[in-house]
């Protein structure tokens, strides 16, 4: 019998990658960002583990948020969207079988939460979200509509780009990722400051799905590309144990 | 330049926002969807250990409550093992050890029932006294923070542990150790974290 790869830590993430904690432009980091240091804690396996999910954990239907909440034979009213891609790693090796949960505002903005008072309408047949598991290559897809920008009180006059929230687990807590996919051409990118936490334009343009005409849906749905990339582990090239790759 | 490294760059993290329950805790923001949500039953009905409950507030610099966050738990069984295909050993059937919960809108209070995970073996060998990790999202934090719950009457085992012992700041220790009391018969440990300022909780780039 082969002993398969015996794969390590993750790779260290890159923290200058990532927004740091405080971000001026974004007020509400201010008071919400730790000052002192980071603790750097090399991967145990409290790190390297996390939690396994199954087709018995969701419903296969439950990536389509065209139906997911609306009336039998209605459809909430927007642009009729996919969102597609895969997740990978940093080694560029897919990550199957893992969770991928999203959420969003409706066409006009609003989010269907209590706490959301704008005054853009509520759309009776849309929830606002959805999950799915990558397949065995790491693809995963949802069926939605695009989202509206919408205000938010940071300066008076801040434009949230529309955008999608995006969670994925990956195969260790060390992966645990949260972050918003926005849509090619959208001008408010560039004025937004929680896009802007992010130091890199090159980072940023990780964040932007593009349109992709190949996998729209003639005369039905137009389709956006959007990979997710989750931090990449170790191969054990140099340890005392002998199996490895 | 050389050769091309060919490894992708990570996706870079985005603040949860303050509507982060839709997505991941839905009747929380107001409506059913889902047959059911994830995270709410941490250890399932065969656990073996200490039941226990875990509570806490997340508190900013001013000292005000944080009450639109989600905390994700991770933890092993009793016996010290994670379910997960990696970490050699079983666990009961039905235990997962990952746990999602939020704040209450008003107070800022979020809670959870579990059992007390076990020592788990660390790097080298070395034990690592009974924790929980916990990995901290909300409007403002930019990226998750990551922070583990530590038991104030596994004293002995504190002292040796590896991770707690990184800490350079002996005081900031004590921020990663949940208090214990008791309400009716069953054990409570109370959690809070401070995000910045006195008493700054220990967070860790893991």
């Amino acid at each position: 019998m082969t002993t398969p790869p015996k794969p390590g830590e993750f790779y260290q993430r890159d923290r200058r990658w990532h927004p740091p904690a405080l971000s001026q432009d974004y007020k509400t980091s201010v008071t919400r960002s730790p000052r002192l240091p980071l603790i750097s804690l090399e991967n145990t396996a409290s790190e390297i583990t996390g939690p396994v999910f199954g087709h018995k954990d969701i419903d296969p239907a439950d990536n389509d948020l065209l139906r997911n909440f609306a009336k039998p034979g209605e459809s909430p009213i927007g642009e009729r969207i996919i969102v597609h891609g895969r997740v990978l790693d940093e080694n560029a090796r897919p990550v199957p079988n893992t969770l991928v949960e999203i959420w969003q505002a409706n066409a006009s903005g609003r989010y269907r939460h209590k706490k959301d008072t704008y005054l853009g309408a509520l759309d009776p047949n849309f929830g606002g979200c959805g999950r799915t598991l990558t397949d065995a290559e790491g693809n995963y897809c949802f069926r939605t509509v695009k989202p509206g920008a919408y205000p938010w009180r940071n300066w008076v006059n801040d434009w949230r780009p529309a955008h999608i929230h995006v969670s994925v687990f990956g195969t260790g807590f060390a992966q645990r990722l949260i972050t918003q996919l926005y849509f090619e051409g959208d001008p408010l990118i560039a004025r937004c400051p929680i896009v802007n936490t992010i130091p890199d334009p090159a980072a940023v343009e990780m964040l932007i799905a593009r349109m992709d005409m190949n996998a729209t849906i003639p005369l039905d749905t137009i389709a956006y590309r959007f990979n997710i990339v989750l931090r990449g582990r170790r191969s054990t090239l140099f340890e005392n144990r002998l199996e490895g790759n | 330049m050389g050769q091309k490294l060919e490894y992708l760059k990570e996706t870079p993290s985005q603040t949860a926002g303050p509507y982060v329950h839709i997505g991941l805790a839905p009747g929380a923001a107001g409506f059913e969807i889902y047959e059911q949500e994830l995270g709410w039953d941490m250890a399932g009905p065969n656990a073996k250990g200490e039941p226990i409950r875990v509570e806490g507030v997340v508190l900013d610099s001013t000292g005000a409550p944080v009450k639109d966050v989600l905390l994700e738990a991770w933890q092993a069984n009793a016996e010290g093992v994670y379910a997960h295909p990696e970490h050699i050993g079983e666990v009961e059937d039905g235990f997962r050890g990952w746990g999602r919960v939020i704040t209450d809108f008003e107070t800022g209070e979020w809670g959870f029932d579990t059992v007390k995970p076990g020592p788990v073996t660390g790097r080298n060998g070395q034990m690592m006294a009974p924790h929980i990790n916990l990995w901290i999202v909300a409007r403002g934090i930019n990226v998750g923070l990551n922070t583990r719950l530590y038991f104030e009457d596994e004293a002995e085992a504190n002292a040796a542990d590896p991770v707690i012992n990184l800490i350079e700041w002996e005081s900031r220790r004590q921020t990663l150790i949940a208090r214990r009391c008791e309400r009716g018969g069953q054990p409570v440990y109370r959690f809070d974290i401070r995000l910045q300022g006195d008493g700054e909780t220990v967070f860790f780039d893991i």
